[in-house]
C-alpha cells in the first residue's frame, strides 16, 4: 500500500543549522498493515509522516501510495487518500464550525468523485454522521449544532478520528494522537482507533512513546533512529518480544540506548 | 425629538442600509470567514460604481450590475493572486490593488472624476414602471421593496453557498489553517474564490448605489472599509454569533442600524464634513463596546466580592 524508497531529507542545507533528518529511509507497508513506530528523540518519525503527507518535498527517493507515485504531488492532493492525526487535538477540527459542519466538510471533500464544489450534505448524510458519533459514546450525537471549539481535547481528537476515517482512507497516520489526552480519554480514543482500523482494514502507521502499545497494537513494530528504521519486527517473533527485548534490540541495532525522554516502559 | 425619527428618515436609512449591507457581507466573507484583512474594499466599491454608471449611461441598467460584479470578481482575483501566488502580504496586496484601482476607476468613468445618471433608466425606474400606479410608487416605497428583494436573494445565496463543500472549505481555511493543510483543501484556491465573491458583492453594492443616487464620484468609496467594518461589528455585537444564517442577518441589521445612526447624526445638524469623524467614532465605540462591557462586569464583581469579604472578615 505504501512504499518509501531511499528517502533523503535535509533541512537548512548548506547552513550551520543543517540537519540531515532522513537518511536513505525505506519502508514497505502491505495492504492492511498496522505498524507502530517507536524511536529516540529526533529520529525522524514526524518528518517521515510529513514527507508522506507532502508538507515538504523530499530531496531524493520515491513515495508510492497504492501503486501511484506521489513524490511530487501537492499536499492537498495527497490528503484526499491519507488521514493524518496530530498530537495536538486542536489541529484536526475547525473550532468555529459546528460538529455537523466539520463532519460535512470531511465527508464531502474525501468522497470527491461523487461530490462537486456545490454539493451539500443530505438529511441521510446527517443521520449517518450521527450514527458515527454514537459509536464514540461521548454524547456528541446530541451536540451536532455546537461549535467544535466547545469540545474537550479528547472529544475533539475522537471527532478528528471519525472525520479522518468516515470515508475510508488508503493510509492513516497517527502521530502520538493520544499523548496529549488524559489517561482515561486516551484509552478510549485508542480503543476506538483499534476498532476502526481493524473493522475497515485501514493501512495504518502510528507513532507512540508507549513501549507496551508499540508491541501490542497492530501487527508490526518499527524502531527508528537517526533518520532510519533500525528494527522491524512482525508476526510470531513480535508476539514473543517483551518490552525489555525491544529495548535490547534497539541497543543492538542502533548502537546506543533508546533516549526518548517521554518513553513509557509499562502500560 | 419627534422630528428626529421621521418615517422618511427611517426609509432612506433602510434603503442605504440595504445597499451597503452587500459591502458588509463582502467584509464578513473576507474579514470574518477567511480571516484576511482585505483593504481593497474602497477601490472595489468605486470600481463597481464606475463600471455600473458607465454601462447604465449606455442604456443597460441590469447588465450594468452584472458588469459591476464581473469587475469586482476581477479585482478580488488580483488581490488573491498577489497574496497566494506572488507572496505579497495580504494587507499589502489589498492596499496595492486599492491604489491601482484609482486609475482604473477614473478610466472606467471615461477619465472624468464624476458621472451623472439623471436621464438614464435604472433598476429603480424599471421597478417603478413595472409596479405602475400605486401607493408604493407615490410614497417612494418601491425602491425599498426592490432593495429588500435584491439583498434577500444575495443573502440567501451566500448562506446556501457557505453550506456547500466549497463554502465549508472556505470557512475552514480561515478557521484552522493546520486542518486545511491536512484535509485536501487547497488554501490558495479557497482564498481566491472567497475574495472573488467578496469583490463581486462589494462592486455590486457600488453599482446599485450608482443607480440609486443617480451619480458616481471617484471618491465615493473612501472610508468604505471602515464603515463596513463598523456595521459588521455592530451586527455581531447585537445579534451575536451562531449559525451562518443568523450571522448574515446580523450583517444586514448592522448595516441598517449604522445608516440609521448616521441619519440621526445628520438630523442633529452634524456638519457634513464631520461625518467621517462620526463614522470613525462609531467604529471605535462599536469595536470597544464588548470589551468595555466585559471589563465593567468584572470590575463590578470584583468590588462587590471584595466588599462582601471585608464584611465577612470582620464578623
Amino acid at each position: 500500500m505504501l512504499e518509501l524508497k531511499n528517502i533523503y531529507k535535509t533541512f537548512n542545507a548548506g547552513t550551520v543549522n543543517e540537519k540531515r533528518v532522513l537518511k536513505g529511509l525505506s519502508l514497505s507497508l502491505a495492504d492492511g498493515d498496522f505498524a507502530t513506530i517507536v524511536g529516540s528523540n529526533g529520529a525522524g518519525k514526524s518528518t517521515m509522516f510529513n514527507a508522506v503527507t507532502g508538507v515538504f518535498y523530499v530531496d531524493s527517493g520515491e513515495i508510492i501510495l497504492d501503486g501511484e507515485d506521489i513524490t511530487f504531488k501537492k499536499e492537498y492532493f495527497r490528503s484526499k487518500e491519507i488521514g493524518h492525526l496530530f498530537q495536538d487535538p486542536m489541529l484536526g477540527t475547525a473550532p468555529h464550525m459546528t460538529i455537523e459542519e466539520n463532519m460535512a466538510l470531511a465527508y464531502l471533500r474525501a468522497s470527491k468523485g461523487r461530490h462537486g464544489y456545490f454539493s451539500r450534505v443530505s438529511k441521510k448524510d446527517k443521520a449517518m454522521f450521527k450514527e458515527h458519533l454514537r459509536m464514540l459514546d461521548m454524547g456528541l450525537e446530541d451536540r451536532m449544532k455546537q461549535p467544535a471549539g466547545l469540545l474537550s481535547g479528547g472529544q475533539r481528537q475522537a471527532l478528528t478520528l471519525i472525520m479522518a476515517t468516515m470515508v475510508t482512507p488508503k493510509l492513516l497516520l497517527l502521530d502520538e494522537h493520544t499523548a496529549a489526552l488524559d489517561p482515561a480519554t486516551a484509552e478510549k480514543v485508542l480503543g476506538l482507533t483499534k476498532n476502526i482500523v481493524a473493522e475497515r482494514k485501514i493501512t495504518c502507521l502510528m507513532v507512540t512513546h508507549n513501549m507496551h502499545q508499540a508491541l501490542t497494537l497492530g501487527n508490526r513494530t518499527l524502531m527508528m533512529d537517526a533518520g532510519n528504521i533500525v528494527f522491524d519486527v512482525s508476526g510470531e517473533e513480535r508476539s514473543r518480544l517483551s518490552v525489555e527485548d525491544l529495548l535490547n534490540k534497539f541497543k543492538d541495532n542502533a548502537g546506543k540506548n533508546l533516549d526518548n525522554d517521554r518513553i513509557l516502559l509499562s502500560d | 425629538m419627534s422630528q428626529i425619527f421621521t418615517v422618511s428618515i427611517l426609509q432612506s436609512a433602510l434603503e442605504l442600509g440595504f445597499i451597503y449591507s452587500l459591502v458588509v457581507l463582502a467584509l464578513f466573507i473576507s474579514f470574518k470567514i477567511l480571516n484576511i484583512a482585505d483593504l481593497s474594499t474602497d477601490g472595489c466599491f468605486t470600481l463597481g460604481c464606475a463600471v455600473a454608471a458607465s454601462v447604465t449611461i449606455s442604456g443597460h441598467p441590469v447588465l450594468a450590475l452584472f458588469a459591476a460584479m464581473g469587475a469586482g470578481v476581477l479585482s478580488g482575483f488580483i488581490t488573491a493572486f498577489l497574496q497566494t501566488r506572488l507572496g505579497v502580504e495580504s494587507i499589502l496586496a489589498g492596499i496595492i490593488v486599492n491604489t491601482g484601482l484609482y486609475t482604473v476607476n477614473i478610466a472606467a468613468m471615461g477619465f472624468s472624476a464624476n458621472l451623472n445618471l439623471f436621464q438614464c433608466d435604472s433598476i429603480f425606474t424599471m421597478a417603478r414602471d413595472f409596479i405602475g400606479e400605486s401607493s408604493l410608487v407615490t410614497g417612494g416605497w418601491y425602491k425599498l421593496l426592490l432593495l429588500i428583494v435584491l439583498i434577500l436573494v444575495a443573502a440567501v445565496l451566500v448562506t446556501l453557498f457557505l453550506g456547500t463543500r466549497l463554502g465549508l472549505s472556505i470557512r475552514a481555511t480561515g478557521d484552522n489553517a493546520a486542518m486545511v493543510k491536512a484535509s485536501s483543501i487547497n488554501p490558495k484556491f479557497t482564498i481566491t474564490v472567497g475574495l472573488c465573491i467578496s469583490g463581486s458583492l462589494t462592486a455590486l453594492s457600488g453599482g446599485i448605489l450608482a443607480q440609486y443616487q443617480k451619480s458616481c464620484d471617484i471618491n465615493l468609496g473612501t472610508g468604505m472599509v471602515t464603515i463596513a467594518l463598523a456595521s459588521l461589528i455592530i451586527g455581531e455585537t447585537l445579534i451575536g454569533t451562531g449559525p451562518v444564517a443568523k450571522r448574515v442577518a446580523g450583517v444586514i441589521f448592522g448595516s441598517c442600524l449604522y445608516r440609521f445612526i448616521v441619519a440621526v447624526a445628520i438630523r442633529l445638524n452634524v456638519p457634513a464634513e464631520c461625518l467621517k469623524l462620526v463614522s470613525a467614532l462609531i467604529v471605535a465605540v462599536a469595536i470597544a463596546f464588548p470589551y468595555i462591557k466585559e471589563n465593567a462586569r468584572f470590575t463590578k464583581r470584583k468590588y462587590t466580592e471584595m466588599a462582601r469579604r471585608k464584611k465577612g472578615g470582620a464578623a
